[in-house]
């Protein structure tokens, strides 16, 4: 498949006179994106576009065009290094963009256009390589021909080709219009790695400037002519019909235009998104109570316990699990249980579509243009050639992008009034239709036999399914992959393995959350594996070692972070260290936690997490620190304070004064660590998400002799601990 | 008609005075770096100062701001050190939450230029980020207060 894409792309050489072009600023005033909907001649200037990813100006800038969405992971920073690298440029001369939404842009793994698993950099590496790489032999072959030499005596380097015998040189730019004629070279020489200027290096951000300046056009921040703005009264209870509603008292909000049921609610479509919002408030609307009425904290929990008791699908059936138990030396059955967590994403869910009779145009903050594109097929009846996409800059994104509810409710509407409209969820609505990160409850029982050796693991999960809604495809047998992910191929050997897989099939849904199943899945895994290791009467990170012998990259990270965090030596007063490890997404990652607890008001201080990622190669490290301590302070944000709550048969959380994050008071000291060898490339802004959560309840036991199984670890359950203990 | 100052120059706005001031800054006045995050003042993305003082805007109406001098980040220019400090510490991800954040530390320093690390996380402790750049918000801080950086 990867082959047959990039032949796809790099066959197609273009001007972009007609086509493709540079921001159209529609309104005059406020940002507008780029790539608006009349391109034709709008820009004076030819542009040379070499194949679908780059296009060079003749004044030597060299614009990368890029399918994977910025959300802040820094992909379009790493793009841009492979191609500048292959191109051999000035750092100074590239820019970035969004690419269109065509199939050519299309992930060549995935088969669509799709930010998630970490696969930006990963999957588009060796795109975006050749992308440069057939851009540079283009410009010396037309540079060889402009001065009648053969091309092998020219040389591309830091935006010109020189011809060293004769001294003569020529930027890029003055090459553009000659190097069109030349055809497109479809396996072109890769510059190998010791040549790299850039990969490897830190290198700045290119949207930097922009995001401290607030310049960029995130969702919220579009507005084309003649728009509206709109909300939709949704019920509160998952699978709630209306039963009425004052549609007057919400027309009689000044700014209110329209009123009108849409989907699964009202809408209500005004000047201002402030009257939207009000005119929402002011419906009054009434609502059945819904498909699970008595659904909340409580009786989740006991769906969860009752499920736990029914016989589920084998997922991974490795030895005789059941006749390792039996004559194991120790036995060990413990249960964990993992809530709802949301996004939160900072910008809410948004899209601006403006649907017309024979064209819809749409401007979005997604993670999946594919997705979005799809929708918009369904609600226009329009083919994907008349509908025009546009990826903003988001806000955030974590998995929750994915979703395309807000882009369906936005392109209804608009073909309801026929304009264009920009549809906000408010914070509460962004809470209330987010697909979560789906609770879970686990049963583990594991045999150690005479050596104190893990030799048999049987795991059951409770857990609602996530792809069967997504991407079924990759459901087999009834097998959710990310029910399982980080049980069934845990990092560890495992002699004796039966996972058991039973579906929690509720109204409330569930989706990607950075680290899918791996941020739950790991928090039980990890804990066990600690556990056994202090019944076995062993050091938790020997323990480990032990059973990660075929697995040396595991075994690497997990000893970087003992290293320089001091494991086996002591620690302060009162302070516990714990450590996790797994692999994720293409790359291994340890975390060491050290915490102290009061045991008095149950608080749990996370003084310092050391972290260790292996993603084999890095193209820019500095990114990947700054991932290491976003997605350390989220995980931990998540493990010690966050939960969605239920009640009535809907989600009860509302905002961050129910829905309390991480802030800045709360962060430890947060030190990470790069290993780096000749592996595949893998991914870097979710890897440092699972083993957190384990590593800060492992560091509490360590610290206190107190076992928290149950997240998110707050302080009530230390202190009702506490009191157990004494 | 509200006739509000913001950045320097004089806006006359037809809207209710009622009106919340993050939505008339953003809808109105098309300043679009000021972001909207909760609406209830609890994560600080709508931060601007009001006559110098860092306040939530999502939690004023213009009549609030009637007569006063509204500053956003786009009235804070490019090259204040807070800004080149948050470039050089490479400190935004999604970037959504910073145009607050920096209006929260543009407004500490020009109350304490030498603020100690407790005191940056004192003023700053009401913003929320979800990418998690606090570690290197208080490095730009530190930088921008002349204390030295990471680069």
């Amino acid at each position: 498949m990867r082959d047959s894409m990039n032949r796809r792309s790099f066959l197609k050489k273009s001007f972009v006179g007609a086509g493709l072009m540079l921001a159209v600023n529609l309104s005059g005033f406020p940002p507008i994106l780029a790539n608006a909907r009349k391109t034709e001649d709008e820009n004076p200037t030819k542009e040379w576009a070499p194949n679908a990813w780059l296009r060079i100006h003749p004044n030597g800038i060299v614009t990368v065009l890029i399918n994977k969405s910025e959300m802040g992971q820094g992909t379009w920073t790493g793009l841009a290094m492979v191609v500048a690298d292959q191109l051999d440029m000035e750092w100074k001369d590239i820019r970035v963009e969004a690419s269109p939404v065509r199939d050519e842009y299309k992930d060549p793994i995935f088969g669509m256009q799709l930010t998630g698993g970490s696969t930006g950099v990963r999957h588009m590496y060796d795109t975006m390589s050749k992308a440069g790489a057939a851009a540079r032999e283009m410009l010396i072959a037309a540079a060889a021909s402009e001065w009648k030499v053969p091309a092998g005596e020219c040389v591309a380097s830091k935006g010109a080709v020189t011809h060293p015998k004769t001294g003569r040189t020529l930027g890029y730019g003055r090459l553009c219009t000659r190097a069109a004629n030349f055809p497109a070279p479809q396996d072109p020489p890769l510059k190998p790695r010791e040549q790299f200027q850039f990969i490897g290096k830190s290198m700045p951000r290119l949207d930097m400037f922009d995001k401290v300046n607030g310049k960029p056009v995130f969702g919220m921040d579009v507005f084309v002519p003649g728009m509206l703005c709109s909300s939709i009264e949704k019920p509160s209870a998952y699978g709630a019909k209306l039963l009425s509603f004052d549609k007057e008292a919400a027309e009689k909000i000044p700014g209110v235009q329209k009123v009108f049921t849409i989907l699964d609610g009202i809408a209500v479509v005004a000047n201002t998104t402030e009257a939207a919002w009000k005119g929402c408030k002011a419906l009054n609307a009434k609502w059945t109570p819904g498909s699970m009425p008595d659904l909340d904290d409580i009786s989740l929990q006991r769906m969860c316990l009752e499920h736990m008791r029914k016989k589920g699908l084998t997922a991974k059936n490795i030895g005789d699990t059941h006749e390792a138990l039996k004559k194991a030396t120790t036995r060990m059955v413990s249960t964990y249980s993992i809530p709802y967590v949301a996004h939160a994403a900072f910008e809410p869910q948004n899209c601006t579509a403006d649907v017309r009779a024979d064209s819809c145009e749409i401007w979005c903050p997604t993670q999946s243009q594919t997705g979005v594109l799809n929708v918009a097929m369904k609600e226009t009846e329009l083919p994907a050639d008349k509908i025009i996409i546009h990826t903003t800059m988001l806000g955030g994104g974590f998995g929750g992008k994915v979703e395309v509810k807000v882009a369906q409710e936005a392109l209804a509407i608009s073909k309801t009034v026929g304009k264009p409209v920009k549809h906000i969820w408010s914070r509460k609505e962004d809470f209330r239709n987010d697909c979560f990160r789906p609770g879970s409850l686990h049963m583990i029982e594991g045999g150690l036999d005479g050596q104190g050796s893990l030799i048999a693991w049987r795991h059951k999960v409770v857990v609602s399914a996530i792809m069967e809604r997504l991407m079924p495809a990759l459901v087999k047998d009834g097998i959710d992959p990310t029910a399982v992910d980080g049980i069934g191929n845990m990092d560890y050997s495992m002699p004796n393995l039966y996972v058991e897989y039973v579906k929690l099939d509720l109204p409330i849904p569930s989706g990607f959350w950075r680290s899918v199943g791996n941020s739950s899945n790991t928090f039980a895994v990890e804990s066990f594996v600690d556990e056994m290791a202090h019944v076995a009467g062993k050091d938790p990170l020997e323990f480990r070692l032990n059973m990660l012998k075929q697995n040396p990259r595991a075994a690497g990270v997990l000893k970087k972070v003992a290293d320089k965090g001091g494991w086996g030596k002591h620690a302060s007063e009162g302070v516990g260290r714990g450590i996790a490890v797994r692999f994720c997404y293409g790359s291994y990652v340890a975390q060491m936690a050290e915490v102290s607890v009061d045991r008095k008001s149950g608080v749990i201080r996370v003084h310092r997490m050391v972290a260790a990622i292996d993603p084999g190669q890095v193209v820019n490290p500095d990114s990947v620190l700054a991932q290491i301590e976003g997605a350390t302070i989220m995980a931990i944000s998540v493990a010690l304070k966050e939960r969605i709550s239920f009640k009535n048969g809907g989600v009860a959380t509302s905002n961050f004064s129910d829905y309390p994050i991480m802030a800045m008071s709360e962060i430890p000291r947060i030190e990470g660590h790069i290993i780096t060898n000749n592996d595949k490339i893998g991914g870097v802004g979710e890897p440092c998400v699972p083993p957190v959560a384990p590593a800060i309840a492992n560091a509490v036991f360590a610290a206190t002799g107190i076992r928290l199984r149950s997240l998110p670890l707050t302080p009530d359950k230390v202190r009702s601990a506490s009191k157990v203990k004494s | 008609m509200i006739e509000l100052l913001v950045n320097g120059a004089k806006y006359q706005v037809d809207v209710d005075p009622d009106a919340n001031l993050l939505w008339v800054i953003r809808e109105h006045l098309k300043l679009l770096g000021t972001k909207y995050g909760c609406g209830e003042g609890a994560c600080g993305s709508c931060t601007v100062h009001i006559d110098g003082e860092p306040m939530r805007s999502c939690q004023l109406t213009a009549k609030d701001a009637q007569g006063k001098s509204i500053t956003t980040i786009e009235g804070i220019p490019a090259d204040h050190p807070i800004k080149e400090a948050w470039i050089s510490e490479q400190t935004s991800q999604c970037g959504y939450c910073q145009p607050g954040q920096i209006m929260q530390a543009v407004a500490l320093l020009a109350r304490n230029p030498k603020p100690s690390d407790e005191q940056i996380v004192d003023s700053m402790d009401g913003l929320l980020c979800r990418c998690g750049t606090y570690p290197r918000i208080i490095k730009a801080i530190r930088k921008a207060a002349g204390r030295g950086g990471s680069r």
